[in-house]
């Protein structure tokens, strides 16, 4: 046959198969799931998976006889046009009554574009940077941001008598959020900042940094750096060079000193000083319940911060579901979301109603060895705080 | 000041050396068959994760674990090679390059699926960790030890390459493989030893990276950039062109990070460009 | 006596009639470009829900096109292409920001910022073959992207161009939230430069990039200067991948790092290979084999999908160089010579 009439043909047998398309059923209820399941997330993916079936297992997966159905997409990384089409996929095709997930800042300011118009809620689990709320009324954060958490660390590094710091910090978004944050802060009680120095994201080998940082001899010194592997590597090259003996205390954000990246560090984080919204040893039954339940569902991985995040995220969703009697609406579930206050296994945890993010607990740790394995024991609370750049 | 600089070149160097054990192998392999292997970073990180296992699940030593995870990544290599890469000698680079690739998102992917994405965690022994205070300096053991171990690796190969009758031919076959051949000397066989003692420096060095670097199954590509300008920047089939090169991008690389932090790779990515620039063929090129 | 019987006089062809007999038939549409364009045409009607993905399908394969051009056509392999990409992407973001919100006049000047870029490239790279000529690609790729992410005042950084506004097109057809707009836009660009292509293949230019492509050396013997060619090819295959790049950035609002990644130049490679070098066609199967499959496999564990990918490549290095057109090819002659024997 010729090529024209091929073209018709197949254009023919095409819409014939195509019309045949059917919509899908609406009666369970749809949580669709944006998360790096690959690429920079590392472990985040699995952690997320092992709670959200615990979470099903302890609260059940149907509300006032509707099904939860909850569909899994992975945007891969850092990539915002992946997790906008994914957004709107859900969306269009799944017909999702709301999303969450989302480590990314870029990612989530992508799925915000998408949820505004479309007056979809979303629960983010992850995403730390203050900038995404203000725009989005159908956001709402259920992790931390990176002010929320480090201003207090700066008061009290300042309360314990430091007075003249070094900040090393990651070139990237929450790093730089981190590091300009902790030298606003501790300028501010009266400190001095004795130099900074911004790490690229992808620097293996930190000896050159840590002896830039001795040769100013400061008081002490604050890092953020992901958690992934350099945060590692470089307590370990302190560690390795020195800075115990030189006396120069470290403060870092609970990021790098997170449960499941101590065994890692080894004897390199005793004495490291951190503040994070979470830790595994924090002193509540429901935390106690939660972290072995947790464990026994990952195989022997603790929970960490981001583990938290989303099974508070999906507290926050079943109850907006359940006090809507399963019939959703959108405007409805932000009202709710508003006057959300309830205990998480972090402490207790509320929803800003101004700002739809969230307002908890910041905890100042120290590493310890207790037991033979690497802890953070909480020595000081900075109750309830609200992010501080969200409230000049 | 010079103290300092002092120090930079100490540190610079370990890390030199660890780059070039990492990198000769490729250096040879490209010389000998012009073969694109970017999958050498990946046998580094195998190296690596071979001692980590050894160590952490089997209790053994560490200077114990070197020599073994060098044998399996050759091991590995070899079979590789026999099975696969040699189809591919006389073929275009560009086939190479996808062949190498495919293999490199492989072995990414097993290693996330038997360990984890996770950094892996390492221990050494004590008479390696800590350091040996030298005036306002903390001389780290550990580096020291890479500048010892692996400059005494270095010169044995320089040894090997330049004074042994296997060398000459390794060398002689860089220069005109054809020539070689005609010589009487199997060109074949003397490739895959070469490709098997390349590989296991690469797994070497791997392992006596993970306590500098970390190891994580983005080692494969993080590090294949830096050793693919090792390799570049000393010139095809020039062993000490690659450690020249080796040494230098160490020194650079740390240098750069004391005095500039913030530009990171940035200084390393503009030196290869602008130095290829200059000189196509390597800074140590035959030509 | 027989009459010797001669021949009828049969006029000789010219060797320019000969030249457009040849170029005739290899410009002649084939099968597989067919069912691709109207697979893609058809689509878009059939499945409304699927739009953003037919689009980004499109873009992609785009970009792999001018990838295809470069290392199918002209031989000269790249691990940096994604720089292009990227440079297109972020001219039309940060053009929209800056207020210039007319999309295709946005793709123009994206296309031209490109071009430039690759013009610039091409002088450094037609001094070197082979591995030098990749490691300086990739070299350069890698630099851009180190670039790109520290100068967070321009690009945003990591976190990216946010908050790019597109105007409707010709002032009427504004982007919805469908992606309706978005993807006929998409087609209608990717198809026309398709078509310019095709155009660009099948003329003695595209002949001289083959020539190049099957023996470097002996180009410039017969009296081909092997700069120009090189500086053309690289500027218009920089100039579509630049138009791929600023065709995402306006229909996402996007644009992030990830428009200039290592990863991307490697996809780019993965799709041509796998749909087949050198046939322009090609590229576009494979990109939409690539990102179909990506999209309905994306809930399994990544870690899978890596390992199956990989595996895919080796396989079609190893038996399947044509790629999948080259497959289909090959069933198509053997339909035929089924068919002649019968």
């Amino acid at each position: 046959m010729n090529r024209c009439r091929f073209a018709m043909l197949l254009a023919v047998v095409l819409l014939a198969l195509g019309s045949g398309s059917v919509l899908a059923q609406q009666t369970p209820i749809r949580i669709g799931v944006i998360y790096s399941f690959s690429g920079a997330g590392g472990t985040a993916g699995k952690e997320f998976d092992d709670i959200v079936q615990l979470f099903q297992r302890q609260h059940g997966d149907t509300i006032n006889g509707r099904k939860i159905e909850i569909i899994r997409r992975d945007d891969g990384g850092i990539a915002p046009d992946n997790a906008k089409r994914l957004a709107q996929e859900l969306i269009v095709q799944e017909h999702v009554d709301m999303l969450t997930g989302l480590i990314f800042t870029p990612n989530a300011v992508a799925v915000g574009t998408v949820s505004t118009p479309s007056k979809t809620p979303v629960f983010i689990v992850n995403a730390t940077t203050s900038n995404i709320m203000a725009k989005n009324p159908y956001m709402s954060r259920y992790s931390m941001t990176a002010t929320q958490v480090t201003v207090p660390l700066a008061k009290y590094a300042y309360k314990t008598g430091m007075r003249n710091m070094y900040v090393v910090y990651m070139d990237y978004g929450p790093g730089i959020d981190s590091g300009q944050t902790f030298m606003n802060a501790f300028t501010a009680e009266g400190g001095k900042v004795a130099g900074e120095i911004r790490v690229p994201v992808s620097a293996t080998d930190f000896s050159a940094y840590l002896q830039r940082v001795k040769d100013a001899k400061p008081d002490g010194m604050y890092i953020f750096l992901n958690a992934s592997g350099a945060g590692t590597a470089f307590l370990k090259q302190a560690k390795a060079q020195g800075f115990d003996k030189a006396g120069i205390k470290i403060f870092c954000a609970g990021d790098l000193v997170t449960e499941q990246a101590l065994p890692a560090i080894g004897d390199a984080a005793v004495g490291v000083i951190s503040s994070m919204n979470y830790s595994g040893t924090h002193d509540s039954k429901l935390n106690h319940d939660f972290v072995k339940a947790f464990m026994v569902q990952s195989g022997g991985l603790p929970p960490t911060f981001g583990g938290v995040g989303t099974y508070d995220a999906f507290t926050a969703m079943y109850k907006v579901i359940a006090a809507q009697k399963g019939q959703l609406d959108p405007d409805k579930t932000m009202e709710l979301v508003k006057n959300l206050k309830f205990e998480s296994p972090r402490g207790p945890i509320a929803i800003d109603p101004e700002t739809r993010d969230i307002v908890q607990n910041v905890y100042i740790r120290r590493t310890e060895l207790k037991g033979g394995k690497l802890v953070n024991t909480e020595i000081d609370t900075y109750p309830m705080v609200k992010d501080p750049s969200e409230h000049p | 000041m010079i103290g300092n600089l002092l120090y930079i070149i100490f540190s610079g160097v370990a890390y030199g050396v660890l780059l070039f054990l990492m990198s000769a192998g490729l250096a040879v392999t490209q010389g000998l068959m012009r073969f694109a292997n970017l999958a050498h970073a990946a046998f580094a990180m195998l190296g690596g994760y071979v001692a980590v296992t050894l160590m952490n699940s089997w209790g053994w030593p560490f200077l114990l674990t070197l020599p073994v995870a060098a044998l399996a990544t050759a091991i590995f290599a070899g079979i590789l090679e026999r099975l696969l890469f040699r189809r591919f000698y006389n073929v275009s680079q560009l086939y190479q390059i996808m062949l190498t690739v495919g293999i490199v998102s492989m072995s990414v992917a097993s290693v996330t699926f038997i360990w984890g994405s996770v950094n892996q965690p390492v221990r050494m022994p004590d008479y390696l960790s800590s350091s040996i205070p030298i005036g306002n300096f903390d001389i780290d053991k550990y580096r020291l030890f890479l500048i010892l171990a692996g400059g005494l690796v270095v010169w044995a190969l320089i040894y090997g390459i330049d004074s042994t009758s296997f060398g000459a031919k390794v060398r002689a076959a860089v220069d005109n493989r054809r020539v070689t051949a005609s010589c009487g000397i199997n060109v074949d066989r003397l490739f895959m030893l070469a490709f098997f003692i390349g590989s296991a420096l690469a797994g070497l060095g791997g392992a006596l990276s993970v306590n500098l670097v970390g190891l994580s199954p983005t080692f494969a590509l993080d590090f294949l950039a830096y050793v693919l300008i090792v390799v570049t920047l000393g010139g095809h089939g020039s062993m000490k062109g690659a450690l020249a090169a080796a040494l230098l991008l160490g020194v650079v690389d740390v240098a750069g990070k004391y005095y500039i932090p913030q530009t990171g790779p940035f200084i390393i990515y503009a030196l290869t460009v602008i130095v290829l620039f200059w000189r196509p063929h390597g800074l140590f090129a035959k030509a | 006596m027989t009459a010797i019987e001669l021949p009828a006089t049969v006029p000789v062809p010219t060797s320019q009639e000969k030249a457009h007999k040849v170029f005739a038939f290899s410009s002649r549409w084939r099968w597989e470009e067919i069912a691709f364009w109207v697979v893609a045409a058809i689509s878009i009607v059939v499945f409304p829900t699927h739009l953003v993905l037919i689009a980004q399908v499109l873009i992609t394969g785009l970009f792999a096109l001018s990838f295809d051009l470069l290392v199918g056509y002209a031989g000269i392999p790249s691990l940096g292409h994604a720089a292009f990409f990227g440079i297109g992407a972020y001219t039309a973001g940060l053009l929209a920001r800056a207020g210039w919100t007319e999309p295709i006049s946005g793709l123009v000047i994206a296309a031209i910022v490109a071009g430039v870029a690759g013009l610039a490239l091409s002088v450094v790279v037609s001094r070197l073959t082979g591995i030098g000529l990749i490691m300086i690609t990739l070299g350069v790729g890698l630099l851009l992207y180190e670039a790109a992410h520290s100068a967070r005042g321009i690009t945003g950084g990591d976190d990216g161009l946010s908050g790019i506004n597109i105007a409707p097109i010709f002032g009427h057809f504004q982007f919805d939230f469908y992606g309706r707009t978005a993807v006929v836009y998409t087609f209608c660009v990717a198809f026309l430069l398709y078509l310019v292509a095709r155009r660009i293949v099948n003329s003695p230019f595209g002949l001289e990039l083959k020539g190049i492509r099957e023996n470097v050396r002996r180009v410039p013997a017969i009296g081909i200067p092997l700069r120009s060619r090189y500086m053309v090819a690289f500027t218009v295959s920089a100039a579509l991948a630049g138009v791929a790049g600023a065709l995402l950035a306006q229909i996402t609002q996007t644009v992030a790092l990830s428009a200039l990644s290592f990863d991307r130049s490697a996809a780019a490679l993965i799709m041509v290979m796998i749909g087949g070098m050198g046939t322009l066609i090609g590229a576009l199967v494979g990109a939409a084999a690539y990102m179909v499959a990506q999209d309905r496999l994306s809930d399994l564990n990544p870690v899978y999908w890596n390992f199956w990918v990989g595996l895919l490549l080796v396989l079609f290095v190893l038996f399947a160089r044509g790629g999948l057109i080259g497959g289909v090819d090959r069933l198509i002659v053997w339909i035929r010579s089924k068919r002649s024997k019968s």
